[in-house]
């Protein structure tokens, strides 16, 4: 609690005889509050919008209703669905393929510090690049399928998982080491009994963040390549008769989805085996 | 020649910061360790004992020297002889009863259960059998990490200031507890510590270290039976002749002559 908090609640203490029907509203930490302070500020920000929308006299920005009505539409429509399926569809492959080497690779980097010499000059140099600057050279490579934004996403991935990896295995406590050395570790053992373990907490905030560049990086494809997705959706309603109110409903979509994904992923840091990795964070 | 542990003339420098800097942190340690001794190494705070101890167990090499481990030279770790660390070696991503198994990878699951629930039961953490070590307290990791260095069944225990971290009436009962089942356990164990009380409350022998460059100065023998009374004229004598010999006195106000 703030010290202005603990000022209130002293105050209430030494005023009011019977403070049990007031303090729920009285704690600004009561879960009332809690909800109130969100909901409120969203209710605000969709009274502005439309409020602003109707006083600029646009005919093509969409108010709040507008973009609700564009939902359901879509909804009727059978669209948003599919478009939904086919943007986790193309995140999920390009993603797991970044896991699926990003993990192995950035541990072995770590680990082996001659390899580590060898290749961190080039991961230095293909990290900055954005994956929009690889879309025509995806398109060149893949064609416009499902391949191209797989691989623009596995690119935008890969990079902060092998990093994060990598800084894991290098920050290592010694003590672990050395108890795993004392105890015989065979070279693989070693790998999975101690450094993936002692490791994970880090890496998989390293697989929350990318897994958000991911997101970003499949709707930015979608404009491009592909003719289905939340990306496409965005596109095509501004093509085919700037109809922006699908266009917001597309952006819409997309910050919802993406939160959803990062709350299942934070359920991954509440796992026993990796929650000693986070101690002192506010959860 | 029948010892347990033969360091002989171990010696180890280090690069200082500056370019061309040497640092000496051992000079010639020479010392012989009985089967079943247990042999403390105080020393004032560093003089290399971690140092010393750490070459002992094979985790770092010795500039000169060697180290005979039943007549043979240590390359490197093993797991006949378990370290047990100052800093905490227990694994956090590991629950108690898979931390103490950890040593116990070949045996039968049949065999690894009864072990590990007869050390969980030695160090009293019975109850806490799934419990994480970010639950437990510091004296209940560091019971952890003993018990996994005994589930191990090693020859060997060496461990470094295994109580530093801990209160004042922890590190009281963890010292009861480690002789306890050191005389039922009859492991050789070589204890690092920079506390003199400690050292005379557990030792058969304690090896007296001086300021860097570490050597072994005085060889005290603790002729002294179990339990020992810290009160009695015996402690008080072997633990007064070790503050005399690391030039301390024990009086307030005086200085050493």
């Amino acid at each position: 609690m703030n010290s202005r908090g603990a000022e209130i609640a002293v105050e209430q203490r030494s005023t009011s005889p019977s403070p049990k029907s007031e303090t729920r509203f009285g704690d600004p930490d009561a879960l009332l509050w809690r909800i109130v302070r969100p909901v409120g500020m969203a209710a605000l920000f969709l009274t502005v919008w439309g409020l602003a929308v109707r006083w600029s006299g646009s005919d093509l920005f969409p108010t709040p209703g507008n973009v609700a009505r564009g939902i359901f539409e879509l909804i009727q429509k059978g669209l948003l669905l599919k478009y939904i399926v086919a943007s986790l569809f193309r995140v999920s492959w390009g993603f797991a393929l970044a896991v699926v080497i990003g993990v192995p690779l950035g541990l072995v980097l770590g680990w082996y510090s001659r390899a580590f010499q060898a290749f961190n000059p080039f991961i230095q140099v293909f990290r900055p690049i954005s994956p929009i600057a690889w879309i025509p050279v995806a398109i060149l490579w893949f064609g416009v399928s499902d391949a191209a934004p797989i691989f623009l996403i596995f690119l935008a991935s890969v990079f902060p998982i092998t990093v994060s990896a990598i800084a894991a295995v290098q920050n290592m406590q010694l003590v672990y080491l050395r108890a795993a050395q004392n105890f015989g570790l065979s070279t693989g053992e070693l790998f999975r009994q101690v450094i993936f373990r002692a490791c994970l907490p880090q890496i998989i905030t390293g697989i929350r963040i990318a897994l958000g560049v991911a997101w970003l990086v499949v709707v930015a494809a979608e404009m491009i390549a592909v003719n289905s997705g939340l990306g496409y959706l965005i596109i095509d309603a501004r093509n085919a008769g700037k109809r922006y109110d699908l266009v917001v409903a597309g952006m819409v979509m997309i910050g919802l989805i993406g939160l959803v994904l990062d709350l299942l992923v934070r359920q991954l840091e509440k796992f026993d085996e990796v929650r000693w990795g986070y101690a002192g964070r506010r959860r | 020649m029948n010892s347990a542990v033969s360091i002989r003339d171990v010696s180890m420098r280090f690069a200082g910061k500056r370019a061309g800097e040497q640092i000496d942190v051992l000079e010639t340690v020479s010392a012989e360790v009985a089967h079943g001794e247990f042999v403390c190494i105080v020393g004032p705070s560093g003089c290399g004992k971690s140092t010393l101890l750490n070459i002992v167990a094979g985790f770092i090499e010795a500039t000169s020297g060697e180290v005979l481990v039943e007549g043979e030279r240590v390359h490197g770790p093993n797991s006949r002889r378990i370290f047990v660390f100052q800093e905490n070696g227990v694994f956090p991503w590991l629950n108690v009863r898979e931390n103490v198994g950890f040593g116990l990878r070949q045996s039968t699951q049949k065999e690894r259960d009864l072990t590990i629930a007869r050390y969980i039961d030695m160090v009293s953490l019975a109850g806490f059998e799934n419990a994480y070590p970010h639950e437990l307290s510091g004296g209940m990791r560091q019971r952890v990490e003993i018990a996994r260095a005994l589930a191990a069944n090693p020859d060997i225990i060496y461990m470094d200031e295994p109580f530093g971290a801990l209160d004042f009436l922890t590190r009281l009962k963890m010292r009861a507890d480690l002789v306890r089942i050191w005389q039922s356990e009859k492991k050789t164990i070589l204890f690092v510590t920079h506390d003199i009380e400690e050292a005379v409350q557990l030792a058969d022998r304690v090896l007296v270290m001086s300021p860097r460059p570490g050597r072994i100065i005085e060889a005290v023998d603790v002729d002294l039976p179990r339990p020992r009374h810290l009160d009695s004229s015996g402690y008080l004598e072997k633990r007064d002749r070790i503050f005399e010999v690391m030039g301390m006195s024990l009086r307030v106000g005086e200085t050493a002559a």
